[in-house]
């Protein structure tokens, strides 16, 4: 049995299916309490399911399932006040501003008035809302629609928090923006349980990637890890002249060096992100070579996929079908 | 479980249903473009049954306007209470619905937000269409006890509507769906009863199902009441109609409400 003191979330043996359609076929989870676990996977993996599952919103056909310690299927109403919950889709009141949405959650939850008041102001603060806060959730783009969203389901203080798919359709600079919100949240020692099909905002934000496909976890270890079982990061540098290359491949150090003559082309695995690759354009600097053109190729899911399951994710997605 | 903690229970319950109230009214003025679409359909009615058709209306209320005006309001009413189901499936098609059920409240306080939302705008409604009816020609003299009893009637009659409304919001698949199965429903209780001719002249089986269906209960009570006219057993088979239906309803809107999402 494992400890409900140490794990803020613990899934044993999940099954559900939806009538004929066996979409979670026995999934084993645990999250430590203050982490942030990334669920992986690409549309239809069962995601959703197992959020939806967490959150009270569905019943399992089979397992056992403890959030803060509660059983889900028991004490489903201290689960509820253990948790806030970011949907896929945006689940805020479109009419209501931004402000009476939060206020509106604020006293659904009993939060005293001086509280709600407090940590309304905080969360429009934190989220970058404040100004539009007294407008309609209508006039609010994708991004602000998100960020309303996940204040939505902090009001209450709540020790464990599900976003589902908090970023998909968001532009990379709002993504940055939201990623930026979800990390400082952690600050506050909450565990989080998040939802992807992006790699790199797993590896972003999480200590843990559980990658799940068609209903089974068929991965689970931090980013760091994860990737270097795929493959690293590569940078590939294409050198302006043939006499240039042939220095670069002597001054050039690194792992896994791969270079091609014809091409002109070095390539090495970057494991200390930036500041490696600064390193090896500072050495080519110094010796005077010119560079064309540089490359830095990461995993994908893609690789990921393949990696664990030898199939193209479509392919897995196929064949469940 | 101690008395306190019940009390404690039951307020925080209330509450919570009074939070979701407030939520559905701020819609009616923040939504105005539906309230506005909501009055102003009826009064196109009025006009069209007062001004168009009404001569050729014989009726025994003296001007066919004092006839029509009970039809008028309670086909508006029942048009009004369908903003439920809309209501309703919206927040179950937009997902605001997922974030409602993890809150720890008690999940039927969303759907009686929004009942009395409609009671709200329907208040609003007949009060705008009953001065209209008086702009052009009615003359009710009915006194203020039977003012009263018409806006119990009005009350009972919104909530019976609005509970079958909640009810086709939950079985809807889809927003645009909600708005045909409303009119399917009540398209033919509003024309088939007593609201704009009087039965007698309609063929036997129609007539039948005319005389004996809920809105021509409630139409002939609140026709009788504003004239002045004696209101035989009109006024308590309304009354019975809109409690059973009430009475029926929130149990299955109860049990739909929960099931959804597959739980
Ligand atoms: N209520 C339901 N009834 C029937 N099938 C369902 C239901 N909910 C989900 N499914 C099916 O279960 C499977 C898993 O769905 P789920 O939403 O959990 O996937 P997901 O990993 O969240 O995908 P996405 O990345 O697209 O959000 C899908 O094949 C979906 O069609
Ligand atoms: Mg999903």
């Amino acid at each position: 049995m494992l400890s409900t003191q140490e794990n803020a979330i613990i899934i044993e043996d999940l099954k559900k299916s939806f009538k004929n359609l066996e979409v979670l076929k026995g999934v084993d989870l645990t999250v430590r309490r203050g982490n942030i676990l990334a669920l992986l996977g690409p549309n239809g993996a069962g995601k959703t399911t197992i959020i939806r599952i967490l959150s009270t919103l569905l019943h399992p056909d089979n397992g056992n399932v403890f959030v803060n310690g509660f059983d889900i299927k028991t004490q489903p109403q201290e689960v509820r006040r253990s948790i806030g919950l970011t949907g896929q889709f945006a689940d805020v009141d479109e009419y209501l501003t931004g402000l009476e949405n939060l206020l509106m959650m604020g006293k659904l939850y009993h939060l005293s008035r001086s509280v709600i008041t407090r940590r309304t102001e905080e969360l429009l603060k934190k989220f970058d809302l404040t100004e539009a806060a007294r407008r309609p959730v209508k006039t609010y783009s994708g991004g602000m629609r998100r960020k309303l969203d996940l204040a939505a389901s902090l009001i209450a203080y709540p020790p464990i928090v599900f976003l589902d798919e908090p970023t998909s359709s968001l532009d990379p600079r709002s993504r940055l923006n939201v990623w930026e919100t979800i990390k400082k949240l952690l600050n506050d020692g909450v565990t989080v349980l998040l939802t992807t099909q992006h790699l790199e905002e797993a590896d972003f934000l999480a200590d843990t990637i559980a990658v799940i496909n068609d209903g089974r976890i068929i991965a689970e270890d931090t980013p760091g890890r994860l990737k270097s079982r795929v493959g690293k990061e590569r940078l590939e540098l294409v050198i302006k002249r043939q006499d240039d290359f042939e220095r670069a491949v002597t001054v050039i150090t690194g792992n896994d060096l791969s270079h091609n003559s014809a091409e002109k082309t070095v390539s090495l695995a970057i494991e200390n992100g930036v500041n490696e690759i600064q390193g090896v354009l500072n050495q080519l600097a110094e010796s005077g070579i010119e560079v064309d053109t540089l490359t830095l190729r990461k995993p994908t899911l893609d690789d990921v996929f393949m990696h664990f399951t030898g199939l193209k994710p479509d392919e897995g997605r196929n064949e469940a079908a | 479980m101690n008395s306190q903690l019940v009390y404690k229970k039951a307020y925080w319950m209330a509450g919570d249903v009074w939070v979701l109230i407030v939520r559905s009214i701020k819609h009616i003025y923040k939504n105005y473009d539906q309230l506005l679409g909501l009055t102003i359909q009826p009064i196109m009615f009025m006009l069209l049954f007062r001004y168009v058709f009404g001569g050729a209306i014989v009726v025994d209320t003296g001007t066919y306007v004092n006839f029509l005006m009970a039809g008028i309001l309670v086909q508006g009413l029942a048009f009004g209470s369908l903003t439920t189901s809309f209501s309703i499936a919206t927040d179950l098609q937009r997902g605001i619905i997922d974030r409602l059920k993890t809150l720890p409240i008690a999940s039927w306080a969303v759907m009686m937000g929004h009942v009395t939302g409609d009671l709200v705008r329907n208040g609003l409604q007949a009060f705008i269409l009953i001065s209209m009816g008086i702009l052009v020609g009615f003359q009710p003299t009915a006194s203020a006890l039977e003012w009263i009893v018409i806006a119990v009637l009005i009350v009972l009659f919104t909530l019976a509507i609005s509970w079958i409304a909640a009810i086709m919001g939950l079985l809807a698949k889809t927003i645009e769906s909600v708005s045909w199965l409303g009119f399917l429903v009540i398209f033919p209780l509003s024309f088939a009863s007593s609201a704009f001719v009087p039965t007698e002249t309609m063929p036997a089986p129609l007539r039948v199902f005319a005389e004996n269906q809920p809105f021509t209960h409630v139409i002939e009570a609140i026709r009788a009441l504003t004239l002045n006219r004696p209101v035989g057993n009109h006024l308590w088979m309304a009354l019975v109609w809109c409690f059973g239906i009430i009475l029926v309803s929130i149990p299955i809107a109860g049990y739909l409400f929960r099931r959804h999402g597959g739980r």
